[in-house]
């Protein structure tokens, strides 16, 4: 091998932030993940496109191990997940934000309490005006700094995924997971929560898997999308690319 | 030739009705269903033992929850404590009129209430009350994926949630017990006083004289095992209850029965274990 070819190798490698071989999932005989193969490079926001129940969200699950594999390889930052005991698994997982469906908020504690949680676990000794500070700017960023006393119960379904996203930035993810961000929400806020994934992007220069079966926050947000269907994936390629795809099932997203 | 071996064993097998088989499978089934709770509850407990002494400590949380757990439930256990105590006495004076023996009643509701009463009413009505409420709780908080957020984020949710709740009922019952057994003798005070006389010095020195060392102490000591096990079922339930709606309700009511069952187990050793002593 020539050493320039070597040289792109390695260079190709260490942007893989994810890597997927031949996972499989299955739940008793319910085949969720039949064979799922994919690569995420840093920078790139990377959506995943497919009907509801074709393993979408247990797809993510996985990259977090929230829900183990039952074979196959999976390396996220280079770390094969498998291998890890808990400590580097919360190491890796500190790395990771993730967005949940439901925006998954404590509604035990106020705003600016679901946001001082999880920096206060992760960074311990952390002093109470630096946490003050970050939790103003990450509010600033998502537009919501007026919501910092309310309750998760005051705030509409928008507000919450704004929030939730706000929990995910404080921590400084390399990569960040949506799980169907935008499902639920008015044409306008989903419009809105789409352009604040891409201003995430672009500013913090994160990596993201977006899960959705929602075209317009694809093609707002998408650098590629791979459309998945019954546990596989059937199709890749830019918006445009997809657009004029011949496939049944993929056209079908974009009529 | 297997028939011709055991010509009659083959006949009583055919004569079985599907209908018995079925029912032989289904308690098999529901006996195995039970072993299996027993040692997926044992499990958590042992988690609990392994978490419960290792750093960071949610301390924050552990007094958040012992202030929900103890102070929220005084007025409750108050109210029944003081009912139990004068219906117990009321029930009894008519009957202890007969044999003249009126003046016994402050140490017999006493003994019952310290010994036994207290600490079993005590505990039924907080696995009533806290079981399922932890049960609820962290149901729906496991349903709405909160559970999943704390994990993804790197903190142990385990320790934040279970341990602190675990710990706080196990502090807080016996505390509650000890409120609800001093509310219930006053209830007692009172239900003598309601067609008599009795100086609240004289009615309490008569409960007290009564009372033994042996009597408080094992009383004292199980309201400890009542209010881990409330802890324990609670958060066991609400922890693994199953997705969507009909799994919060299933688990905050299971926490319940579990619980108010185990409270009865753990009364009946308690009590074999006292009389090896006494």
């Amino acid at each position: 091998m020539k050493s320039s070819e070597r040289e792109n190798k390695e260079t190709d490698k260490s942007e893989v932030i994810v890597e997927m071989k031949n996972i499989k999932k299955s739940f008793n005989n319910n085949h969720v993940l039949k064979n799922v193969n994919f690569t995420l490079k840093k920078g790139e926001n990377l959506v995943i496109l497919g009907k509801s129940g074709t393993g979408k969200s247990v797809l993510i699950k996985c990259i977090v191990k929230l829900i183990e594999i039952d074979s196959g390889e999976l390396f996220v930052f280079d770390e094969n997940l498998l291998d890890l005991n808990e400590k580097e698994l919360n190491e890796i997982r500190g790395k990771i934000g993730f967005l949940f469906q439901s925006g998954a908020l404590y509604d035990s504690m106020t705003v600016r309490e679901n946001l001082e949680f999880p920096i206060q676990r992760k960074s311990k000794g952390v002093k109470e005006e630096e946490l003050d500070k970050l939790v103003k700017e990450v509010l600033e960023n998502v537009g919501l700094i007026n919501t910092i006393d309310k309750m998760p119960a005051e705030l509409s379904g928008g507000m919450r995924k704004r929030i939730s996203l706000a929990r995910t930035l404080i921590l400084k993810p390399e990569l960040i997971l949506y799980d169907e961000p935008t499902t639920g929400l008015d044409p306008i806020t989903s419009r809105e929560i789409s352009e604040l994934i891409l201003e995430i992007q672009n500013k913090y220069k994160t990596s993201s898997i977006i899960i959705t079966h929602d075209i317009k926050c694809a093609q707002i947000t998408a650098n590629r999308i791979m459309v998945i269907n019954n546990g596989e994936f059937i199709a890749e390629g830019t918006f445009d690319e997809l657009q004029n795809s011949k496939d049944e099932i993929v056209s079908s997203f974009f009529k | 030739m297997k028939k011709d071996l055991n010509p009659i064993a083959d006949q009583k097998a055919e004569k079985i009705s599907p209908e018995v088989k079925n029912k032989e499978n289904s308690f098999a089934t529901s006996l195995k269903d039970v072993f299996i709770e027993v040692a997926l509850i044992s499990k958590f407990a042992g988690r609990y033992f392994k978490e419960v002494f290792k750093p960071p400590f949610e301390f924050k949380e552990f007094l958040k929850q012992s202030y929900l757990i103890g102070y929220k439930s005084l007025a409750l256990v108050g109210i029944t404590g003081f009912i139990m105590g004068l219906v117990l006495t009321i029930q009894s004076k008519p009957t202890m009129a007969e044999f003249g023996a009126e003046a016994w009643i402050p140490g017999m509701v006493g003994v019952s209430i310290i010994r036994e009463i207290g600490p079993v009413i005590t505990a039924l009505i907080c696995a009533g009350k806290i079981g399922s409420g932890i049960g609820a709780e962290l149901g729906s908080m496991n349903v709405t994926e909160q559970i999943d957020s704390m994990e993804v984020s790197g903190a142990n949710p385990f320790k934040y949630l279970v341990v602190t709740r675990i710990m706080a009922t196990t502090l807080m019952i016996p505390v509650l017990v000890i409120f609800s057994d001093l509310i219930s003798l006053y209830g007692s005070y009172v239900g003598v006083n309601l067609d008599g006389k009795v100086s609240f010095t004289l009615f309490f020195s008569k409960v007290f004289e009564s009372l033994d060392f042996i009597d408080l102490l094992p009383a004292f000591i199980k309201s400890f095992f009542f209010g881990f096990i409330i802890g324990l079922i609670g958060c066991y339930k609400g922890y693994n209850s199953k997705k969507g709606t009909e799994g919060v309700g299933r688990a905050a009511n299971s926490a319940v029965v579990i619980a108010s069952l185990m409270v009865f187990i753990i009364d009946m050793i308690a009590v074999q274990i006292t009389t090896l002593f006494t």
